[in-house]
């Protein structure tokens, strides 16, 4: 009877060894992947459910392919663009729902809101959606990586090649938060490297609908361009408000931060001719053009930069837990930076120290309408702007992780 | 150039142009929002849902149906009006013994389940919705380049509410409209139909939405989002004017609209929060606002 009962007791103890053991590599045996994202406010179209989808993409992918012995979870929420919101929502994830990863995170104040609670709780944090350069620079952290694009990136592309095309004075209408701020005054550092002059700017209250007040005055400043440093709806609404009062063709309008889905909302009439630059467009090569079909059969829309970015940083993130054999934060996290980023969205992406992906970044400019010959045929690519040129150099960096 | 705090002239008048349009805007959908206070006591949540669906039939009924602007500010608020009586006779009616909160709460879920259905259909970038031919370019006023569009925009505000008013004030039926929110049960007794009377009161206040959303069509981009945006300020509109006074609702409607085109000439960072510190005084100085009634 006692060996029985020894016996049992050493029995059982084996079995939770065993299987302590196996799952002592992956919390709970589960990866749980959070993507917290605009459902349904100004930034929904361009992040939004799409991020949802592209997340579940990544996740099938991965599995079909990698036959991971762990179980991958997918959640999602709506931060309605406020940073409390969005903290609260992380702490709730990672405190009770064990999460292990925080995605997306489109607007800015939502990003340098969770990115402290990531820090605070040693957990990852990979942003498609947001961007100010903050996040890399002022505030980077150790758990926080930068994926898709930022203000300088796009500020970068699209200002130098408006001034290099002879638009030397500039007036900006900017969004009044972070963003805003930032992608104001990383176009500024650009316009005025580049020989031209910034006349002033005006910033408007976020999210606005009428924006006619704001480009009375930047008529009135006779700058030849008219710097877009807003996004989403508030881009939209100011474009088509330019063409009703008149100032456009007169002026032209550059659209610091531009996804797909505005042209698409707003048609090739009247955004012909405009420079952006974005970090991904599905009409580039056959493997760009192959994953979007397959996200487009989903989500019926094209993908934007912050959807195919998101696709990518979370089968970047899956890929390291497999090869690092574990979800511990920091190992995951060197493993992340130790590999370099190759699929359909980044070719040698790289992670640098201050959590900044770098990868090749693209000028297009809009089609005319003649020119489109099928659904969502928009952009001319006019450059590829290497890794290295497109973002800010770690000489430049405020951030402290950053050994100089 | 003449200058008037630092600013100059043309540039002040041009925003003050510009305010009277948005205040255009404010008039109309608090004006509705008023008629329906005032005679059903229901506190409209749903307004700002049905303005951005007036203006996202104009849109449907030109790209599906190639229906002209024009028909488009006939037809959108008689099919929100037929839509309105279908509110008011399947949930309102039940509502107007009890509490405000309830028909409050009622007209904001509405305004969710509206505002989601467009959402999730078209998503919130938004339809493109062209200027009508008669009405692009612009004028030179001297001191600005004011579109035509919006231009007739005011003119068409300033006639809508002008009829309203006339009609609730000077004829007949304003009067046993009147009548019937004073005293339903008497009005009732003189063989007047009360109830059919609410009704299509319900459903002219919405028409008034639906109208304005037909006028905002061409300046803004159609989005799902339109109503909420708006919506909020229009409450505050309201509540300066005096809940449920017509005439106040106009004029605090243009005027707040002026207020806040000269905020942003001056201060435009605080120009979608001057309305609310506005409403906070009025009512610290006078509780049921400028031109209403203490009950």
């Amino acid at each position: 009877m006692k060996t029985k009962r020894i016996s049992l007791a050493v029995a059982t103890a084996v079995a939770a060894f065993a299987t302590g053991a196996a799952q002592a590599q992956v919390s709970d045996n589960v990866v749980r992947i959070g993507v917290l994202t605009d459902m349904s406010g100004a930034y929904s179209d361009l992040a939004g459910q799409g991020t949802v989808v592209a997340a579940n993409m990544a996740v099938e992918d991965f599995i079909a392919k990698q036959k991971p012995n762990f179980k991958i979870e997918v959640v999602s929420a709506d931060h309605q663009n406020k940073g409390d919101i969005a903290s609260n929502k992380a702490r709730e994830w990672f405190d009770r729902d064990k999460v292990d990863i925080v995605t997306e995170l489109v607007t800015t104040s939502t990003a340098l809101a969770v990115q402290k609670v990531a820090k605070e709780k040693n957990k990852l944090v990979l942003m498609s959606g947001p961007a100010s350069t903050r996040i890399t620079n002022e505030d980077c952290n150790d758990v926080t990586v930068h994926w898709t694009y930022d203000t300088y990136a796009v500020a970068n592309g699209t200002a130098k090649a408006v001034t290099k095309q002879g638009g030397k004075t500039w007036f900006f209408l900017t969004a009044d938060y972070a963003f805003g701020h930032s992608l104001e005054k990383d176009a500024t550092d650009v316009v005025n490297g580049n020989g031209g002059k910034v006349l002033g700017s005006v910033r408007h209250p976020f999210p606005g609908s009428d924006f006619s007040s704001y480009l009375l005055k930047a008529q009135a400043s006779g700058a030849q361009v008219i710097g877009l440093a807003n996004a989403g709806t508030d881009t939209t609404n100011s474009i088509k408000q330019a063409a009703e009062f008149g100032i456009t063709p007169k002026q032209s309008l550059a659209g610091l931060l531009m996804f797909i889905t505005d042209i698409h909302s707003l048609g090739l009439k009247s955004t012909q001719g405009m420079y952006l630059t974005e970090g991904f467009y599905w009409d580039l090569n056959e493997e760009t053009r192959a994953w979007s079909k397959r996200f487009f059969e989903r989500h019926k829309r094209m993908p934007t930069m912050v959807q195919a970015g998101e696709y990518s940083s979370v089968l970047h993130y899956l890929n390291a837990v497999k090869a690092a054999g574990t979800d511990d934060t920091q190992k995951v996290m060197a493993q992340m930076k130790k590999t370099p980023v190759n699929d359909f969205f980044a070719k040698n992406g790289k992670i640098r120290e201050d959590g900044r992906m770098v990868h090749d970044m693209y000028l297009l400019q809009v089609k005319k309408p003649e020119e489109s010959k099928y659904p969502w045929d928009y952009y001319n690519v006019r450059a590829t702007i290497p890794a290295a040129e497109a973002f800010q150099p770690l000489a430049l960096s405020k951030c402290p992780l950053v050994k100089k | 150039m003449i200058e008037l705090f630092g600013v100059p002239l043309p540039a002040l008048m041009g925003q003050l142009m510009l305010g009277l349009v948005n205040g255009s805007f404010y008039a109309m959908m608090s004006l509705g929002l008023a008629v329906i206070f005032g005679m059903l006591n229901i506190i409209n949540f749903a307004h700002g849902a049905l303005y951005m669906a007036g203006a996202f039939l104009a849109w449907m009924g030109m790209t599906y149906w190639e229906i002209s602007y024009w028909w488009a500010l006939i037809l959108v608020p008689l099919a929100l009006c037929v839509v309105g009586v279908i509110i008011e006779r399947a949930f309102l009616q039940w509502l107007y013994k009890l509490d405000h909160l309830y028909g409050l709460l009622l007209t904001f879920g509405l305004a969710l389940i509206i505002e989601g259905l467009f959402r999730d259909q078209y998503g919130v970038s938004g339809q493109p919705y062209p200027i009508p031919e008669e009405l692009s370019g612009a004028l030179n006023l001297g001191f600005m380049f004011l579109p035509k569009y919006r231009a007739w925009v005011i003119v068409a505000s300033l006639l809508v509410c002008f009829a309203t008013w006339f009609t609730i004030e000077k004829t007949r039926l304003g009067s046993y409209l009147r009548a019937a929110t004073e005293n339903p049960k008497l009005t009732q007794a003189f063989g007047i139909n009360v109830p059919l009377m609410v009704m299509l009161t319900y459903g002219l206040g919405v028409a008034l939405a639906g109208l304005a959303g037909v006028l905002a069509a061409p300046a803004l981009q159609v989005n799902p989002l339109m109503g909420s945006n708006l919506i909020i300020a229009v409450f505050a509109v309201v509540v300066i004017g005096g809940m449920g006074s017509i005439f106040g609702s106009i004029v605090t409607g243009l005027g707040l609209g002026m207020i806040e085109g000269i905020t942003k000439v001056f201060y435009p960072e605080i120009s979608s929060t001057v309305v609310f510190i506005i409403m906070a005084i009025v009512l610290f100085i006078r509780p049921a606002g400028l031109f209403g009634r203490e009950k």
